[in-house]
């Protein structure tokens, strides 16, 4: 066959391979560029200019949107918002999804039915899953306040009003952002967990280590790049995504549960100011690069060892 | 230092299905150095795993030093084990991997350090104290899991198949050095092979296991010379034992005491051959050949010799003394006494 193929059928095999590889890869480049390339392109030029939304005037004006942005107190609240918001999620979602897929690993009757219903809250629409949320802490029909009153919990007329106090509120959607990571992170480790040589737990078992020794001192070492990756990609998700807070508070009350992301979108768009909301989005960009730039080299590290 | 015993000890994995181990009882000796051999599904891992704990038994009783261990967790045991794949801690130091076992026992903390030199020093392996497992070779791996093992002196010390990662070189000589280190410490131990060689040069006693049943504990001479049934018979010795039928019994002999004619005693089974194969190992010949007349005419007998200056094609006459002879019966397969051949 490789006799009657010829020269010319051999020689352009490579080049019709290359070809098909490109048609392939395209649809997915132009995807991210327009969607992903452009916006965050534009983004950077709004930044750094005087743009709103209907005037045209396009003026370079240097650092200034930055410099007032962070004159204004909202911002700052904002900017400490997102740490709080971003770091207690991510707590919560690490120690809870380890629980978890500890929980998980072993075979137990019903194991796949009580799998899916972990990985649902990643599967069903976030807005519609936040909505649910919205009401179950909702002031006056909270069924959350209802179960507390039955148990005498709370007095009938002084119920803690979940997404109306401060404090309360900020609780609430950290708790609701970490229901929403909790199936992601907990798949994650997993698989990690699975990956993991059986005789290893084994030999510290036949060593007289007990559940907690061998928990800290090899199964979560051993895990580590895996939760590294599942720590990194929460960050990142949960610093650039204003979902959970745009349903259920819309950063209220008082810019108490406020985000930089959600503050971006309500003064860029809402507030027409696009300079100054293309400023707030981008401020988190250094940091979140070198976040990446670890999530790559943690990602690559965990598929050495 | 203890002894183990198994009383009926059984492990199904599958409801309806048979066991993985069946109906085993066997006591070790104080000090023993114990070999289970078999095949792959022998069962013979299984058996270890529920001795050190890892795997309970369906039914049956696991005594370690006189005490019933059923219930207890493999920490509560006082074993040592080495796996096969030395399971070492990978994001551990060598010097905390052995350090391990003596931490996770609550050893008091000013100990560690002369314990674990003690150990490395045993094995040789003190130069790499410092060093990831990722970074050793398969050998020096093999050492450090003994050196682990072995660090806080434990009653029993289980071995599953700890040479089998390694080539062939290597494995004879660590073999040597766990038969050494063995004589050395003294401590009771249970080794898990699948290598007959293995189980013959280190084994005080070699028990033999198919399917999850004893086929026959004894001495490597006892088991190699007078094995229990024909699975023994030809799962020991490579090649194999040579199986003739003969009436109602199978007769059996090894294929070293097949030898020509002339150099064989006058009490003496006579077998002409026709050659079919000869392989020169270097120090033996591995002769073989279909018997002559109606003698098991579809069957091919082995001879192992020394030399042998034989052409393929050619008919040889063959002898093998009557005390070499070994006797199977027919039905059961099992061991049966000596008697008179009906062959002409």
């Amino acid at each position: 066959m490789a006799v009657t193929a010829g020269h010319g059928a051999k020689r352009r095999r490579p080049s019709s391979g290359f070809g098909l590889g490109v048609a392939m890869f395209l649809p997915a480049v132009i995807y991210v560029l327009l969607l992903v390339g452009v916006p965050f392109a534009m983004a950077f030029v709004y930044a750094f200019s005087d743009a709103r939304i209907g005037s045209g005037g396009d003026h370079f004006v240097g650092f200034d949107n930055f410099a007032s942005v962070l004159e204004n107190p909202a911002f700052r609240k904002a900017l400490g918002n997102s740490f709080i918001f971003t770091i207690s999620s991510q707590i919560l979602v690490l120690v809870g999804s380890t629980a978890l897929a500890l929980a998980l690993k072993d075979k137990f009757r019903g194991r796949g039915f009580v799998r899916f219903l972990i990985l649902l809250p990643w599967v069903a629409p976030i807005s519609l899953g936040a909505i649910g949320w919205k009401w179950i802490l909702d002031s006056i029909y909270s069924v959350v306040n209802w179960v507390l009153v039955a148990l005498h919990l709370v007095k009938p007329f002084n119920r803690p009003m979940w997404l109306g106090q401060p404090t309360l509120a900020m609780i609430s959607v950290i708790l609701v952002h970490t229901w929403r990571l909790l199936p992601f992170s907990t798949v994650i480790i997993l698989a990690g967990l699975t990956a993991l040589p059986r005789d290893i737990p084994e030999a510290a078992a036949v060593d007289g280590a007990g559940f907690w020794r061998t928990l800290f001192e090899i199964t979560l070492p051993m895990l580590r790049p895996i939760l590294n990756v599942a720590m990194l990609f929460g960050i990142i998700f949960t610093f650039t995504d204003m979902i959970v807070v745009y349903v259920m508070t819309a950063g209220g009350p008082y810019d108490s549960t406020q985000v930089l992301p959600s503050l971006a979108f309500f003064t860029g768009i809402q507030g027409s100011d696009l300079a100054a909301g293309a400023a707030i989005s981008i401020f988190l960009v250094p940091l979140l690069a070198v976040v990446a730039y670890l999530m790559l080299r943690m990602a690559h590290r965990a598929e050495v060892t | 230092m203890a002894i183990v015993e198994t009383r009926a000890v059984t492990k199904v994995f599958k409801a309806g299905t048979l066991g993985a181990v069946n109906d085993v009882d066997l006591v070790t000796e104080e000090g023993e150095f114990l070999v289970f051999l078999g095949p792959s599904g022998s069962g013979k891992t299984t058996l270890l795993r529920m001795i050190a704990g890892l795997e309970v038994p369906t039914s049956g009783d696991i005594l370690i030093g006189g005490e019933v261990v059923n219930d207890l967790t493999p920490r509560e045991r006082r074993i040592a084990m080495v796996f096969q794949s030395y399971a070492l801690y990978p994001h551990l130091t060598v010097y905390k991997n052995i350090a391990f076992p003596l931490k996770a026992q609550g050893v008091p903390r000013d100990q560690h350090k002369k314990k674990v030199e003690w150990a490395s020093g045993l094995l040789s392996i003190d130069h790499l104290l410092q060093r990831k497992p990722r970074e050793l070779s398969g050998g020096e791996r093999q050492r450090v899991a003994v050196a682990r093992a072995i660090v806080r002196e434990p009653s029993v010390f289980l071995l599953d198949e700890p040479l089998s990662n390694l080539d062939a070189k290597l494995r004879a000589s660590a073999r040597a050095e766990l038969e050494q280190f063995h004589r050395r410490v003294g401590t009771t131990t249970i080794y898990v092979t699948h290598d007959q060689v293995e189980a013959m040069a280190m084994g005080d006693r070699v028990v033999v296991l198919h399917k999850g049943v004893v086929r026959q504990i004894g001495t490597p001479k006892q088991v190699y010379d007078d094995p229990a049934d024909t699975f023994v018979a030809t799962f020991l010795g490579s090649p194999p034992m040579n199986l003739l039928d003969n009436g109602d019994v199978i007769v059996g002999f090894r294929p070293e005491h097949l030898v020509p004619a002339a150099l064989a005693p006058s009490a003496a089974i006579k077998l002409t051959l026709k050659i079919s194969n000869v392989e020169y190992l270097g120090s033996e010949w591995i002769v073989y050949g279909r018997p002559e007349g109606d003698r098991a005419p579809d069957k091919i007998v082995i001879s192992r010799l020394p030399t042998a200056d034989l052409t393929i094609g050619t008919s040889h006459d063959f002898a093998v003394a009557e005390h070499h002879l070994r006797f199977f019966d027919k039905a059961s397969e099992k061991r049966t006494t000596a008697r008179a051949l009906s062959w002409p």
